[in-house]
Parts: structure tokens; C-alpha cells; sequence
């Protein structure tokens, strides 16, 4: 049988620095015999001196790890695909546990051992544990995201529950950072969770926003839409913004100097123009389809891979069914980024946005 | 001339209960002038002293029209012009 042998980054220098061998054998471990003559030096990695597999390797055919298949006696088809995955990346260890809750990342070229230190070691803000805020940060908590901060105000209310999937019934009275914490820590303990119980304001945003690498934006109003953006600019931090009302999604990513959401949106509407998700209503399971879109930009910014969303705007029409993108440029005149700005601090549109805050009343 | 426009789900009832309508116009400007005529009141939610307002984009095809012609910009047959406000929600 004739398969195909992924080797990742740490060993590709073993195997003639190919991303891809071909081997033969009927299981496992005649395929991973043969890639030892090709490899001689390979066949240190994967071998211990007893011929065993050191428990630092994983062996994966076609994206399961052989441990639970019938181990180096796995039969193999032609047209498998094994993998031979280190737990060593950048001078640090990948625990075993870290290695399996990884693995369909690891097993990826574009991910790999060091992709995941390097989700590892990031550290992501989410503003608003809402509609939005609850799949980004739970997808990035799955996806090993180091350090989670939750910034939020509210307690749960029984009407978030139609949309906002970090709070449950029993959550229903609890600060929202707390039972978010409660949710990212169940389902990935290997994370650490920061939360900020308190409103994002002109006195703490650049204290809070300074600490982390990307912020994403699931704020319910201007107020804080504005407030975000500014101090994510002055921060020099990338923002992965994204916004829901009724049907419709927005999405796009803003990093410092490619334009920011005045460039977009230059002021916010007056008050009772644009109804807030309490007002007008929105389908829960487009915080869904927004908010992982934004967990993915994340992704792709950590990783720094693939095309970011910076400079196009992505539109969702759920009714319709249809996304489509269009350009979002910088503005010379932007008042916060342009040529001349006029916006050099943070300003409080505190009642000015027609969602004035601390509110328990305007929740999305 | 006829452009395809297309509102979010906020603005559509401003033009008829509809997501989409066809609209005339060989410029931005007179396409908003038509579907005024035919939608009273529909352009003072996307302009203000004649000028478009800050938390409203008008799109043609890809494009912001702030950085094409503005009201100026000339429209051709098949065209779509998206009216896109600011959302809150989050």
C-alpha cells in the first residue's frame, strides 16, 4: 500500500526538507520501518532505542492518532495519510494531553506544533460576553487561545439566553465575566481567563486593552463601538469587529494605520436612528455566524496565515442567504487615523448614542 | 436605467417593506431622488442637509461611494447600490 507521510516543520529537515513523503507498507509500523531506511536520521525521532514510539510522538492516519486505532498495527489503504507529530516546538514542550485537544490543529501545515505554542501564548480581548463575544471566545478558548480577557458589565439576563451561548439557565443573576469564565474554563482548562466586570470607559480602556495582542469586538452599542475602536488604535492593537442586527452581519478586521471604524462609520447616528438588538430583535444563530467568523480572523491573525478581512467589509443577509464583500478603505479624513486627526483622546459618548451605559436595560 | 438597491433589514421599511427594489437613475443622486418620489421620507433617513449621513454607507457594487463621485457617481444598467447603516448589535 502506497501512502502519503506528513512531516511536519521540526523534522523536515530529517527527510531531505519535504513536506510530504511517499511510503509503503500493510500497516503503521512497516510504513514508519521504511521511513526510517529512507531517514535514518528520522528514524532516531520516531524510534526509541527499544523500537518503541517515544510518548513524545503521535502517529495519525488520516487525522486519528493511532493509539486509539490498533496502534503500529494499524492497517493502511493506499491513499492514507500519516502524520508523525512532534510535542517539541520552539525550545517548549507540548504536554501529551496539549498534543491530542490539539490535534486536528497540529496535524495542519498551516497550524503545526509552533502554530499551536503560538495560540498558546496569545492573548485575546473579547468586549462583550454577548451574542457575539459568547461563540468568539468560546471557539478561541477551544482553539487553546492562552489568555482570555472578558470585559462586560451586565449580569444574565433570561432573554440572552435565546442567543448567547456562554450563559445557561442556572447563570440567570450572575455577572456575565463570571459565568463566561465558568463556561471557556469547562470546556478548555488548559486556558486562563481574565475577566473586567466593569464598563469599557475612557478611564480603564487603555489600561485594560494595552495588556492584550488582538481585541474583537462584540460590544451592543455605539458608545462602546466608538470607544473600542479609538483605544484600540491608540493601543496599536488589531480589532476584529464584528456587529448583528435583525438578519443582518457585519464583519471586517481593522488593524492600526489600514483603517478603523470612523473611517467607516465617521460618527455615530443620533439617538433612536438605528435601533440596539433589544429594540428591533435579532435571529440568535446569527451571533453564531458572526461571531465564529470573528474567532476565525483571530485565528488567522495569530497564526498569521491565509488573507485577513482588512480592508473589506463582509455583509451576511441571513434571508437571503447571501455574503458578499465590499471594500473598506482608510480615510484621509478620518478624525482618529486620517491625515490630520482632530481625535486624539478617548471620548465618552456616554448618552449621546441613544444607548447610554452602564444600562440593564439595552442588552444584546 | 434600472439599478437593483438593496437595504438591510432595518431600512426596508423605508422602501416598502421590500429588501430590494429597482430604482432609476443615471446618477447616486437620482436614483435617491426616485426612490423618494416613490417612498416619501426615505431620504432623510440616509441624508441630512443634503449631504449623506455619517452612519450610512452607500455601496455601488464594492465600492463606497465617498470614494467614487458621491451623489455625482454615474450609474450603469445592472448596477447594485447597497444602503448600508451602521448596526449596533452585538
Amino acid at each position: 500500500m502506497a501512502v502519503t507521510v506528513y512531516i511536519p516543520t521540526p523534522f523536515r529537515r530529517m527527510a531531505g526538507n519535504q513536506s510530504y513523503v511517499r511510503a509503503e507498507g500493510e500497516n503503521v509500523g512497516e510504513v514508519l520501518d521504511e521511513l526510517g531506511r529512507n531517514f535514518p536520521n528520522l528514524r532516531d525521532m520516531i524510534y526509541d532505542r527499544d523500537g518503541s514510539i517515544p510518548a513524545h510522538v503521535n502517529i495519525y492516519v488520516n487525522n486519528q492518532e493511532i493509539h486509539s486505532l490498533q496502534g503500529k498495527g494499524t492497517p493502511v489503504q493506499d491513499g492514507d495519510e500519516l502524520a508523525v507529530i512532534p510535542a517539541i516546538a520552539g525550545g517548549q514542550t507540548l504536554t501529551p494531553e496539549q498534543v491530542t485537544r490539539y490535534s486536528r490543529h497540529i496535524i495542519m501545515p498551516q497550524v503545526g506544533p509552533v502554530g499551536q505554542r503560538k495560540l498558546m501564548g496569545a492573548k485575546v480581548l473579547v468586549v462583550g460576553a454577548g451574542g457575539l463575544g459568547s461563540p468568539s471566545a468560546l471557539y478561541l478558548a477551544l482553539a487553546g487561545v492562552g489568555t482570555i480577557g472578558i470585559v462586560d458589565f451586565d449580569v444574565v439576563d433570561l432573554s440572552n439566553l435565546q442567543r448567547q451561548v456562554l450563559h445557561q439557565n442556572e447563570d440567570i443573576g450572575r455577572p456575565k465575566t463570571e459565568s463566561a469564565r465558568d463556561t471557556l474554563l469547562s470546556y478548555n482548562p488548559d486556558i486562563n481567563v481574565v475577566i473586567h466586570d466593569t464598563p469599557l470607559t475612557s478611564d480603564n480602556a487603555m489600561e485594560i486593552i494595552p495588556q492584550y495582542d488582538i481585541v474583537v469586538n462584540g460590544a451592543d452599542n455605539f458608545t462602546t463601538r466608538y470607544m473600542v475602536n479609538d483605544a484600540a488604535y491608540f493601543a496599536g492593537k488589531p480589532l476584529v469587529d464584528g456587529s448583528i442586527l435583525l438578519f443582518d452581519g457585519q464583519l471586517t478586521v481593522y488593524k492600526p494605520g489600514q483603517g478603523c471604524y470612523r473611517c467607516l462609520f465617521p460618527a455615530p447616528p443620533p439617538p433612536g436612528m438605528v435601533p440596539s438588538c433589544a429594540e428591533a430583535g435579532v435571529l440568535g444563530a446569527l451571533t453564531g455566524v458572526i461571531g465564529s467568523l470573528q474567532a476565525v480572523e483571530v485565528l488567522k491573525l495569530i497564526l498569521d496565515i491565509g488573507d485577513s478581512m482588512t480592508g473589506r467589509l463582509l455583509l451576511y443577509d441571513a434571508l437571503s442567504g447571501e455574503f458578499r464583500t465590499v471594500k473598506l478603505r482608510r480615510d484621509p479624513n478620518c478624525p482618529l487615523c486620517g491625515d490630520n486627526p482632530t481625535i486624539t483622546g478617548l471620548i465618552d459618548y456616554e448618552g449621546f448614542c441613544g444607548a447610554p451605559f452602564p444600562s440593564h436595560e439595552v442588552t444584546a | 436605467m434600472a439599478i437593483q438597491v438593496r437595504v438591510t433589514a432595518n431600512f426596508q421599511k423605508l422602501i416598502g417593506g421590500e429588501r430590494s427594489v429597482q430604482g432609476e437613475g443615471k446618477t447616486l443622486g437620482e436614483l435617491l431622488d426616485n426612490l423618494e418620489q416613490r417612498f416619501p421620507g426615505f431620504k432623510d433617513n440616509v441624508m441630512t442637509d443634503g449631504q449623506l449621513q455619517r452612519f450610512v454607507n452607500i455601496y455601488l457594487n464594492d465600492e463606497d461611494i465617498r470614494f467614487l463621485e458621491k451623489l455625482e457617481t454615474p450609474l450603469n444598467e445592472g448596477d447594485v447600490v447597497s444602503i448600508l447603516p451602521a448596526l449596533a448589535g452585538g
